[in-house]
């Protein structure tokens, strides 16, 4: 390592160098699918050490769900995850459903061997862990997992503008930036962007902004009718917003990380 | 070109099969050449409410199979000659739905219909999704209760994203909805939502209200679709959902309750 180090100093032009490093990194081992069961413990067991979790990355391994177990509500676990303060970066052990699922929300899909050889060094960040990722050459599929995931309407500016209604069960993510909706979204549809929602018109299903932690994130609809809304992870579900907020035009948005519901 | 229509609804029960026999006699009695295919395949009901349960030899599956060819399968309706009903099996399973086969049998209706009818199964599973695949039009039929309406807009979603037109960004399906087993009495009181709430929850074009009537249940019983039981609300209702369907303008009926008269309160109670 300090030949290493010695080295860096001497070719200190190169911008950078890629390098190959484990680390230990705890790991949420999921048993069932159901994220409410999840969070009632979880809720428990941060509150008697809430300093453990401060900005600790966290893989969540599905290798123990029950087979056939079907989808898990990844938004509403990463959520909740990055609630608690703790940095949910990947998962391991998933079905090919529960991997797309989880690239979409830009999670890395990490291989078993690649999990098991971690083995000492320091807790990280995850995006440290994830650079090691693009390095194991034996897996150059992992290397972008969020680029796969991009959706196809996603326009080069960086917003997705839809102009359909969205229905019930469906789910829109614009990656990388801002979504914008012309129409109405029923009661089960999922709207999801790194960056805000704009809602023209009811909004009765979910609205995620701000997926990729950007705490800045706003939700602006005409018609607040949401099942939930979350910025960067910080949700509300309905029944916590008050009536007064309902079925009128609002502006939601982060206020010292607590979620703030605004008329417009 | 045919125009295929599917008739939809996710939830059971709401009258998928009334409507398409209905609709489909509807179409031919204005001279359209129709034919209506049955695709829930194991659990099969149109013959019955077409009346013409007796006379299936083969069916959809054993046309797709290239078992026996469409004319052997098709029956031509005994009231109205423009009208054909093409079963379903009842002794297979849906997974004999291949979309290549499927394909192919409306393909090869294309050639000689005006409209093909398809009778969608309950569920958004294998059956159902093959009924609409292929369809240029679809008409979502909803009862006035919310799990109902949930299930429209789910199937309305789908019907976006899993179609022909959907993989091959064509112009989306024209979607229509009908509100069948309608109370205006309830309505009124507040126990059933309204045409009003429904169309706010799915913004479709309505193409009809039909009523909740004891005649679609006798006419289902008799194998003879309810359109043609002229003296019945749902019957009439049903008539003009098809000339709507058409492109006529026909103000829609049904939807308040009649106000009681003297006279009738004074002899009914």
């Amino acid at each position: 390592m300090a030949v290493n180090q010695h080295k860096s100093v001497a070719e200190a032009h190169r911008p950078f160098e890629l390098k190959a490093a484990n680390f230990t990194l705890p790991i949420l081992r999921l048993f069932d699918n159901n994220v409410e069961a999840v969070a009632a413990r979880l809720g428990a067991k941060v509150e008697k050490a809430p300093d453990f979790f401060r900005n600790t990355p966290v893989v969540i391994d599905l290798g123990m769900l029950p087979p056939g177990s079907g989808a898990i509500e990844f938004p509403l676990l990463v959520g909740l995850l990055r609630g608690y303060g703790m940095i949910p970066f990947g998962v391991r052990g998933g079905d090919k459903e529960q991997n797309t699922a989880a690239e979409a929300l830009e999670l890395a899909i990490l291989r078993e061997s690649y999990v098991r050889r971690g083995n000492g060094g320091d807790e990280s960040k995850g995006g440290d862990e994830r650079e090691t990722a693009a390095e194991d050459e034996s897996r150059p599929a992992a290397s972008e997992p969020a680029q796969t995931a991009a959706p196809p309407r996603l326009s080069s500016q960086g917003f997705m503008l839809v102009k359909r209604p969205v229905r019930s069960g469906q789910r829109v993510y614009a990656s990388g930036g801002d979504l914008t909706i012309t129409a109405p979204v029923s009661s089960g549809a999922e709207l999801m962007a790194d960056g805000n929602i704009h809602v023209y018109g009811p909004l009765r299903g979910r609205a995620l902004a701000g997926m990729n932690g950007n705490l800045e994130a706003c939700i602006f609809c005409q018609d607040l009718q949401a099942e939930l809304v979350s910025i960067a992870g910080h949700y509300r579900v309905s029944e916590h917003i008050p009536i007064e907020l309902r079925g009128v035009p609002v502006q939601i948005f982060l206020d010292q990380k607590i979620l703030r519901i605004e008329k417009l | 070109m045919a125009r295929i229509i599917v008739i939809t609804s996710g939830k059971g029960g709401v009258g998928k099969t009334t409507t398409s026999a209905a609709l489909a006699m509807g179409l031919a009695q204005r001279g359209k050449r129709t034919v209506v295919i049955d695709f829930d395949v194991g659990l099969r009901n149109l013959d019955l409410i077409m009346g013409c349960e007796r006379r299936v030899v083969y069916d959809f599956i054993n046309v797709i199979n290239q078992e026996a060819n469409l004319n052997q399968a098709l029956i031509r309706d005994k009231r109205c000659d423009h009208l054909y009903v093409l079963p379903a099996s009842q002794t297979r399973d849906k997974d004999a739905l291949t979309k290549e086969g499927v394909g192919r049998v409306l393909d090869e209706l294309s050639q000689s219909y005006d409209y093909i009818v398809c009778d969608s199964p309950a569920g958004i599973e294998h059956g159902a999704t093959m009924a609409m695949y292929y369809a240029d039009d679809a008409i979502v039929v909803t009862n006035p209760e919310v799990s109902s309406v949930r299930d429209s807009d789910r199937m309305l979603g789908i019907l976006s994203s899993r179609s022909r037109r959907a993989e091959n960004n064509d112009e989306p399906i024209r979607e229509y909805l009908l509100l069948t087993r309608y109370n205006a009495e309830r309505v009124d009181v507040g126990e059933m939502l309204s045409v009003e709430d429904v169309q706010e929850i799915l913004s479709l074009t309505l193409l009809g209200v039909v009523p909740e009537s004891k005649a679609v249940l006798t006419a289902s019983n008799n194998g003879i679709p309810v359109i043609l039981d002229r003296e019945s609300d749902a019957g009439q209702s049903y008539a003009d959902m098809v000339s709507r369907y058409l492109g006529e303008e026909v103000p829609h009926r049904f939807i308040h309750a009649e106000k009681k008269g003297f006279l009738s309160r004074l002899f009914r109670g």
